[in-house]
């Protein structure tokens, strides 16, 4: 239960530091975006002061809890590659992520991102499942 | 800097903060929990990823309610949103590609960037090979406009 409750409540911070971002700033909260954005040297300060939050994130977790958060990566070194290239190029061919379309594009309606929200979600799920058949 | 870039760069900051505690906070921060959730034949399938995502979408259609009453953003002179409303085949084969890699391994971009200050070696390797493939389809594959994500 406390598991949910975390889930439900890290997730409303994820929301309402997406709310911040586009009322104050009039920016979406998509991380490919802004961190491909910053590769590509577009408004470097302020995606690069985004990212360094967002690295800072676990940090004040330990200022409160005490411990960094569980982190387990069962992939093997090579697996780790290849996912990260699929989410690089994947991510900037179809101009966003689980934040870009999956909080913002959903919450602002964009039919554009449930359909890609619907698709990554399809293709993870197949892909997790299928490598968990041969785990 | 002027007092507009001051109040953009802390707001980029906080903001980026504050989704980074959040990701560690729900659990997304972990690629075992991920895959935990994405694996749906695993026969103990942790369903908890659905209240990050629920949680974050409840709140965020409020602020852009709030939002379209505003003429522009506070710091900002216009909203920026994505001018692409196209529905497409780059949509649905980058967002395949995205997702078959996110089961592979669990990280999606923004909890493996937060996931960096734990300094675990695989974590800088995902994203450095994520950093590649965004160079690559950005300057071998595409030349694209950057849309949001």
């Amino acid at each position: 239960m406390t598991t949910y409750l975390h889930s439900l409540a890290g997730g409303m911070l994820l929301g309402l530091s997406a709310v911040l971002l586009f009322v104050a700033n009039g920016r979406i909260a998509g991380i490919s975006g802004i961190f491909g954005r910053l590769l590509a040297g577009h408004n470097i300060a302020t995606n690069l002061a985004f990212v360094i939050g967002l690295i800072a994130g676990p940090f004040l977790y330990v200022a409160a809890y005490g411990q960094l958060p569980s982190m387990v990566i069962l992939a093997s070194w090579p697996v780790v590659i290849l996912a990260g290239i699929f989410v690089g190029i994947g991510t900037r061919l179809g101009s966003g992520c689980t934040s870009g379309h999956g909080i913002m594009g959903l919450a602002r309606f964009s039919k554009r991102s449930l359909v890609a929200t619907l698709t990554f979600l399809a293709a993870g799920v197949i892909t997790a499942t299928t490598i968990g058949v041969f785990r | 800097m002027s007092g507009l870039m001051f109040a953009r760069l802390s707001v980029a900051l906080g903001a980026g903060a504050m989704f980074g505690f959040g990701l560690s906070l729900s659990g997304m921060v972990d690629p075992a929990r991920v895959i935990g959730f994405l694996d749906v034949g695993s026969g103990h399938w942790d369903p908890s990823l659905i209240f990050v995502l629920g949680g974050a979408v409840i709140v965020a259609i409020p602020g852009v309610l709030l939002s379209q009453r505003l003429h522009k953003p506070v710091f900002d002179g216009r909203f920026h949103l994505p001018e692409n409303a196209a529905i497409d085949k780059r949509l649905i084969a980058g967002s395949a590609i995205f997702g078959i890699g996110w089961g592979l391994a669990g990280f999606c971009p923004g909890p493996a960037l937060s996931a960096v200050a734990t300094g675990q070696p695989l974590v800088l390797l995902f994203v450095f090979a994520m950093m590649s493939g965004m160079i690559l389809h950005d300057r071998v594959l595409t030349r694209t406009h950057l849309a949001n994500g």
